[in-house]
């Protein structure tokens, strides 16, 4: 079976967002940027379907040279091949969503996985999106994933718990923490990977629907006060929160 | 201009939730602002006191009933919603930013041809077009977007949109039977850890971090939140020390949350974590380290041991 693994490359999320001079986009400058924690997730859970039920996995990355990193760092995981599709400048989920649908298509990939959110614009939607446009089946958010032939048993996280989802092949998945721990690429893995070519194609073009107006930051929180350092502390701090806050 | 808000309601187990007052709110002074009208539609089998809706400002409400929906279906929910935004001409629809808002709303905006702005904290009429600001970066950064689509769909962001005092106006309820069933996955069972609060939903967090020693001592944690009838959270480091579940966690890998007050005990405050809850009404930090980053943002300090100021909190909470 041929497995598809989509994946961002994202600021470090130890990164003090800058504001770029087009106050629409952060200021790249000192940004280090890594695999989306989230798609690490998803790589793994795709080696793991590959090791149970044979078949390869290709990842799939859709930017600038910068992603071919993140590329390489999921070969070096054990991913069989990668595809780059070339694109810089501001994408909407879903004109993102049908580019990565139309190379799914193009690869014939029957199960595909993704983070279930990148950490830079927080969608949560690109997994979704991409299984409505491919015509697949999806469960979002998951953290324990089963397939038995073509049937699939996927846990997903809710607001205090979990439910438990059906559903069949062909389908998308999206990973949540807790799913698995993603393997370290070996010294092997890091060398094998040296030798595989990631494959370069131009990404197909759609429309954004959404337009970014402004970015700004968050308004400041001043510090506020420190009440005492000890536990005789308590009563006045009960006081503030019931007269002042009025939030107890 | 708009023609028809649709506000999109939540229930699970037969409960209308919180945050289905937070989008009719939401919804219907959109609506007011844009000139034009607003309703509701809710999926589901079993509900009770729909009607209650009308409380803010949603006067009438379609209820899309199948007994199949008393469980969730991604594709069945997804599926009913937008037939019926379609056959209403709906071309603005409000939903929760929950875990089942999040799953459907991209599934809704694929069938309805729209845009979508995700987990909004405002929106506003300017100019005559609808401007949504969403946080970005686990709220380290915020955004100003437009839909420049004729469908537009908004998710909003539990906690933020306030409902405000309850009217006594009950909303008109239409039952409406949906008899195709022809779903491709289904819920087959639900798992509640407990029964327990939610961060993303709750008004009230006591989260612990690294200062609170070991995964036993979490208990200390656990007794205040009960006292403040509060959810629990925790700090990465907690969670990935195996202390804590992942469904805890706040922060930039876990939930981003706005509640009204949030309890930080031995949490430093690492950027992640912060921009995860800096968005919170009131901060209160109890941490030995006096140079701890979490009192940059905290409105209410105390800066010593929480096993001996927590203890004597809890205390003073119960007098």
């Amino acid at each position: 079976m041929k497995i598809a693994v989509c994946v961002s490359h994202v600021p470090d999320t130890a990164t003090k967002v800058k504001i770029a001079d087009d106050g629409k986009t952060i200021n790249p400058d000192g940004v280090t940027y890594i695999v989306n924690p989230y798609d690490e997730i998803a790589i793994e859970e795709a080696l793991k379907t590959k090791e149970k039920v044979g078949g390869e996995v290709v990842v799939i990355s859709l930017g600038t040279d910068a992603n071919k990193e993140t590329i390489k760092k999921a070969l070096a995981m054990g991913v069989d091949s990668g595809i780059l599709l070339k694109d810089s400048g501001f994408r909407d989920s879903i004109s993102l969503a049908k580019t990565l649908a139309e190379e799914i298509k193009v690869q014939e990939a029957e199960l595909v996985f993704f983070g279930r959110q990148a950490v830079d614009y927080d969608n949560s939607i690109t997994g979704q999106l991409t299984a409505e446009y491919l015509g697949y089946n999806c469960v979002s958010v998951v953290t324990d994933f089963n397939l038995e032939d073509s049937k699939i048993t996927a846990e997903r996280e809710i607001e205090g718990g979990k439910e438990v989802v059906e559903t069949i092949l062909p389908a998308v998945i999206t990973a949540q923490k807790g799913l698995n721990e993603p393997r370290y690429a070996s010294l092997k893995g890091i060398m094998v990977a040296k030798r595989k070519t990631i494959e370069e194609k131009e990404a197909a073009s759609f429309d954004n629907k959404i337009e970014v107006l402004q970015m700004k930051k968050p308004e400041g929180k001043q510090p506020g006060k420190i009440i005492g350092s000890d536990a005789s502390a308590v009563s006045e701090l009960v006081r503030l929160l019931k007269e002042e806050a009025k939030v107890i | 201009m708009a023609n028809k808000v649709l506000v999109v309601l939540e229930q699970r187990d037969g409960q209308l939730k919180k945050v289905s007052f937070e989008a009719a709110k939401a919804g219907s002074d959109l609506a007011g602002k844009l000139g034009c009208q607003v309703e509701g539609v809710i999926v589901g089998s079993e509900i009770a006191d729909i009607n209650k809706i009308g409380n803010f400002g949603v006067s009438n409400v379609t209820h899309l009933n199948n007994a199949e929906f008393s469980n969730y279906s991604a594709s069945g929910y997804s599926q009913t919603v937008s037939d019926y935004a379609k056959e209403i001409n709906a071309d603005v629809l409000v939903i929760g930013n929950t875990s089942m808002g999040k799953d459907i709303a991209p599934r809704v905006t694929a069938k309805l041809d729209a845009g979508i702005v995700m987990d909004i904290t405002a929106l506003e009429v300017i100019d005559n077009e609808i401007v949504a600001t969403r946080p970005i970066y686990a709220g380290k950064a915020l955004i100003d977007v437009k839909v420049n689509s004729d469908i537009k769909v908004f998710t909003v962001r539990p906690n933020v949109f306030n409902p405000g005092e309850p009217s006594d106006k009950l909303a008109e309820v239409i039952t409406k039977d949906i008899d195709s069933t022809q779903f491709t996955d289904k819920v087959v069972e639900t798992k509640q850890a407990g029964g327990k609060l939610d961060v993303s939903e709750a008004s009230i967090i006591v989260s612990g971090g690294r200062g609170i020693k070991d995964a036993e001592s979490f208990k200390l944690v656990e007794d205040l939140a009960d006292v403040l009838g509060a959810a629990v959270g925790a700090s990465r480091a907690v969670v990935d020390a195996g202390w804590r579940e992942h469904g805890e966690q706040v922060g930039q890998t876990g939930k981003t949350v706005s509640p009204n007050l949030y309890v930080a005990l031995g949490i430093s405050g690492a950027i992640q974590h912060l921009a995860g809850m800096r968005s919170s009404k009131y901060i209160v930090a109890v941490n030995k380290d006096a140079d701890a980053p979490i009192f940059q943002i905290a409105d209410y300090g105390i800066t010593g041991d929480v096993f001996e100021v927590v203890p004597a909190l809890i205390e003073e909470l119960k007098k």
